[in-house]
C-alpha cells in the first residue's frame, strides 16, 4: 500500500495515453479524406443513354459504361446496391450510424426521388420488374440472429401500381415438398421478378438448407421448386435462372455460377472458375454478368459469361459493382 | 485492497456479513468486466457492418465466421478453470484471457480484409473470453467470506451489464463522430481493452491467497462431490429447459407486430432489469439461502412462457422483459454464489467452469431443442411443451439441489 501514489500516478497517465491514443486515432479518422456518402446524380446524368450501369466503387457512385467503348462517366447517385429496368432504379443506400439502416430509393430514368423507404439493416440485393412496376430489395439485418446460423435476412417487395409495400415477405404462405413449412427460422433474399410482374423467384434459407422458391405475389403463396439455389435470377426471356450454387464447404470459395432450364429443370456450371458471391444479372438473353473480388487492390471488378456454359469470363469493368444492362 | 478483503481486525464481530463492504477485489474485477465488455460490445455491433458491407461478405459466410467458434468456447473454458486451479494463477490465467481478446482488436484491424486473418481474430478473442470466465469467477468467489458471495457476485454482474450496455452506446457515438469508420472503433476498442489488462494488473491481488481458507477443506476434486454433482444435475437439468431468449424476443415481436427498427432493443429491457436486481437479490440470497433464489428464477421464467401463451399486449410484453431480468439476476451470480463456497479453493476454477460449461451446453441443447419443436408442431405446442418441461426440471431440481443447511458448508 506504501506504492499507492506512485501506482495511482502510472495508472493514470497510461489511462490518459491510451484515452489520447483513442481520441487521437477517432480525429484522424474523421478529417481523413472519403467519398461522400450521400451524392445526388447529376442533372445530366439520366438512363436515357443505353449501356452497362453499375457501381463504381472508387466513387460509391453509379456509373455507365456506354456501349461503344467510350469512357466511363461516374456521375450517377451514391448508391451501395443498384438496379434499373424499364422506367425505374432502385438505389439502395446505407444510412450512417448504428443501427444499421438502408434506405431504399426508388428514381425515375432521370435518377430523380420518386418514392423512399427506410428498412433496418445493411444493403444487401436489389432488384426491379422488367416493367419498372414492382421493386424488391433484400437487407441483412443485424441484432436479431436469433436462428442458429446466426443472421438474418429480410426481403420487401414494394408494388408501384397500388403503393403497397411488404415489409418482410417471410410471412407468406411456403410449402416445401409440398407440405406447408412452419419454422422460425425462414430468411428469404435474391427476389427476381417475372414479366407478368406477379410471379418472383428468390431464395429461402431454413433449417439450414437454402431452397429456389417461386412465388405468387397476388395469391401470396411460395413454393420450393429445388435445393441449393442461391440468389436467383431470371433471364430476359423467363426461360433460365442463372444462380449461385454452394459446390464446397470452403468458406473462402464456396459458390459457383450456374444456369437452370426452367423447362427441364436441368442445370449447366458456368465456365467462371470462381466463386461468385452476387446476384447475377442478364447483360442479354445469352450473357450474365456478376462482381468478383477486384484484383490489384480494387473493392470488386465486374465480370461476364456467357450463359450456356461455354467461353471463358471477360473482365467488363474494374472497379464495379451491381451491374445491370440498360436498354 | 487487503484491508477490505480480510476485514478489519477492529471491525465489530462478524454477524451476517450483510452490513460489511463489498470486497475490493470484487469492485476492481466489476470494473476490468465493465470495462472489457464496453470494449467487446463496441465490436460486437459493428461486427456485421464492417464484415458484410465494408468487406462484402455475404449474410452466409459471415454467420459461418460467427458460429465457428462458440463450441469451442465451452472447451476452451474448462481449460481456462484446470490452467487457473494449478498452483493458484487465477490472476495470470485470466490477465492473459483479457488480453488476448484485447490483441484481437488489433488482429482485426490489421487483418484489413483478409477472411482468414478475420477467422483468427475471432478466435482469439472467444478463446480469451473462455480462459477467463472461470479464474475471474473464481477470484471473485475467493475474495470475500462464503456468507457475502452473493451480493458480491451481484456487484459484479451488475458492473458486467453495465458495460455491456454502454459498449454499443461507444460505438454509435465513434462511428458518428467519423461518419462510420470502423477502424476506428476497433482502435479505440483495443484502447479501451487494454485499459481493462491494465485495471486487472493493478488492482486485482493475485492468486487464490487472499482468503485464508483451509486448503484441506475438500480434497476430492469437483465431480467426486456429491453435492457439487447434485447443483450440476439440477442446472444442466434446468438449462436443457429454457428456450433461449432470441424465440422469447421473436415471439414477443410477432405477437406485438413490433416494427423491426425496434427489435433489437428488446433485450435493453432484461439487461436493464438484471443490472437493477442483481444485488438485491444477491443480498437476499445471501441471507435465506442461494436454493430457493436460484428455484424462483427459473419460476420466474416459467411465469414468461405462461404469459406468452396469453393474447400478447404490450403490458405482458413488459411483464416478460421484467420476467426475463429477474430469471438472470436469481440463477447467474446466485449459482456462482451457490456452488463456489462447496469447491476446494485448489479446484475452485475448474468446478466452476465444468459448471458454467454444463448449463452452457444444456442450454444449446434447449435452444435447439425449442427450434425443432416450433418447426414440427408449430409455435404453441412448442411453447406449452417448453412450459412443462420446466415445470418438471423445477420440481426435479426442488428434489435434487442440496438443501439449505449443507450449502455453505
Amino acid at each position: 500500500m506504501k506504492a499507492g501514489p506512485l501506482r495511482l500516478a502510472a495508472v493514470v497517465i497510461a489511462v490518459l495515453l491510451l484515452a489520447g491514443g483513442s481520441l487521437g486515432y477517432v480525429l484522424h479518422a474523421r478529417h481523413r479524406e472519403r467519398p461522400p456518402q450521400q451524392a445526388a446524380a447529376d442533372g445530366s446524368f439520366t438512363l436515357d443513354e443505353p449501356g452497362l450501369y453499375f457501381r463504381d466503387s472508387a466513387t460509391g457512385r453509379v456509373a455507365r459504361l456506354p456501349a461503344r467503348g467510350a469512357p466511363r462517366v461516374t456521375d450517377g447517385p451514391s448508391c451501395d446496391r443498384f438496379y434499373a429496368a424499364g422506367e425505374r432504379a432502385l438505389c439502395l443506400r446505407k444510412l450512417p450510424g448504428l443501427p444499421a439502416r438502408t434506405r431504399a430509393l426508388v428514381l425515375d430514368r432521370r435518377l430523380r426521388e420518386v418514392r423512399g423507404v427506410t428498412v433496418p439493416g445493411i444493403p444487401n440485393r436489389a432488384r426491379v420488374s422488367a416493367s419498372g412496376n414492382l421493386l424488391s430489395w433484400t437487407a441483412f439485418a443485424v441484432g436479431d440472429s436469433y436462428a442458429t446460423s446466426g443472421f438474418s435476412t429480410r426481403t420487401s417487395v414494394l408494388d408501384l401500381r397500388t403503393g403497397y409495400l411488404i415489409k418482410s415477405i417471410e410471412d407468406i404462405p411456403l410449402t416445401i415438398g409440398g407440405a406447408r413449412h412452419h419454422a422460425p427460422d425462414v430468411n428469404y433474399w435474391g427476389v427476381t421478378f417475372a414479366r407478368d410482374d406477379n410471379r418472383f423467384y428468390a431464395t429461402v434459407s431454413t433449417r439450414g438448407r437454402t431452397h429456389l422458391v417461386e412465388g405468387d405475389l397476388r395469391n401470396w403463396s411460395a413454393k420450393a421448386l429445388r435445393e441449393n439455389v442461391e440468389c436467383p435470377s431470371l433471364s430476359p426471356d423467363n426461360t433460365r435462372i442463372a444462380f449461385k450454387k454452394k459446390v464446397s464447404g470452403d468458406p473462402r470459395a464456396p459458390w459457383r455460377l450456374y444456369v437452370l432450364d426452367l423447362a427441364g429443370m436441368r442445370e449447366h456450371p458456368l465456365a467462371e472458375p470462381h466463386s461468385v458471391d452476387d446476384q447475377a444479372a442478364w447483360l442479354d438473353d445469352s450473357t450474365v454478368g456478376y462482381a468478383l473480388p477486384g484484383r490489384d487492390g480494387r473493392a470488386s471488378d465486374i465480370w461476364s459469361v456467357p450463359a450456356d456454359g461455354t467461353g471463358e469470363p471477360r473482365l467488363l469493368a474494374p472497379g464495379g459493382s451491381s451491374p445491370v444492362a440498360v436498354r | 485492497m487487503y484491508l477490505a478483503t480480510t476485514g478489519r481486525t477492529d471491525a465489530p464481530p462478524r454477524t451476517s456479513g450483510v452490513g460489511r463492504r463489498v470486497p475490493g477485489t470484487v469492485l476492481a474485477l466489476g470494473a476490468v468486466s465493465l470495462v472489457t465488455d464496453v470494449s467487446s460490445e463496441m465490436v460486437t455491433a459493428v461486427l456485421p457492418l464492417y464484415l458484410v458491407l465494408g468487406l462484402g461478405l455475404s449474410p452466409l459466410q459471415f454467420g459461418f465466421l460467427d458460429g465457428m467458434f462458440n463450441g469451442a468456447t465451452a472447451l476452451v473454458r474448462l481449460l481456462g478453470g484446470r490452467l487457473a486451479d494449478r498452483g493458484g494463477r487465477h490472476k495470470r490465467v485470466a490477465g492473459a484471457g483479457y488480453l488476448l481478446s484485447a490483441l484481437s482488436r488489433l488482429g482485426l484491424l490489421l487483418a484489413g480484409g483478409a477472411t482468414a486473418g478475420i477467422a483468427t481474430a475471432l478466435a482469439a478473442d472467444r478463446l480469451g473470453k473462455g480462459i477467463r470466465t472461470a479464474p475471474r469467477d473464481a477470484l471473485i468467489s475467493l475474495s470475500g467470506p462464503p456468507e457475502t458471495l452473493g451480493r458480491s457476485f451481484g456487484v459484479h454482474r451488475a458492473m458486467d451489464t453495465t458495460g455491456a450496455l454502454l459498449g454499443p452506446l461507444a460505438a454509435f457515438a465513434v462511428l458518428q463522430a467519423t461518419a462510420d469508420a470502423y477502424d476506428a472503433v476497433f482502435v479505440v476498442s483495443f484502447c479501451v481493452g487494454l485499459m481493462g489488462v491494465l485495471l486487472l494488473a493493478v488492482y486485482v491481488p493475485a492468486g487464490s491467497g487472499t482468503v485464508p481458507m483451509p486448503v484441506t477443506a475438500r480434497p476430492r476434486t469437483a465431480l467426486r462431490d456429491p453435492v457439487f454433482r447434485r447443483i450440476l444435475y439440477a442446472t444442466a437439468l434446468l438449462g436443457a429447459a429454457t428456450i433461449g431468449d432470441s424465440f422469447l424476443y421473436l415471439l414477443l415481436q410477432r405477437g406485438l407486430d413490433l416494427p423491426t427498427a425496434l427489435f433489437p432493443l428488446l433485450p435493453l429491457g432484461p439487461a436493464a432489469g438484471y443490472l437493477l436486481l442483481a444485488v438485491p437479490v444477491g443480498r437476499i440470497a445471501d441471507r435465506m439461502g442461494r436454493r430457493l433464489p436460484f428455484l424462483l428464477g427459473h419460476a420466474a421464467l416459467l411465469g414468461a412462457y405462461a404469459l406468452l401463451l396469453a393474447p400478447i399486449a404490450w403490458p405482458t410484453a413488459v411483464a416478460v422483459l421484467a420476467l426475463l431480468g429477474i430469471f438472470y439476476a436469481a440463477t447467474d451470480g446466485v449459482l456462482m454464489a451457490l456452488a463456489g463456497p462447496l469447491l476446494p479453493v485448489r479446484g475452485r476454477a475448474g468446478g466452476l467452469a465444468v459448471l458454467q460449461t454444463g448449463q452452457a451446453l444444456a442450454r444449446l441443447l434447449g435452444a435447439a431443442g425449442f427450434g425443432a419443436a416450433w418447426t414440427l408442431w408449430g409455435q404453441r405446442p412448442a411453447l406449452w411443451l417448453a412450459g412443462i418441461a420446466l415445470t418438471g426440471a423445477l420440481a426435479a431440481a426442488w428434489r435434487v439441489l442440496p438443501a439449505p443447511a449443507r450449502e455453505a458448508s
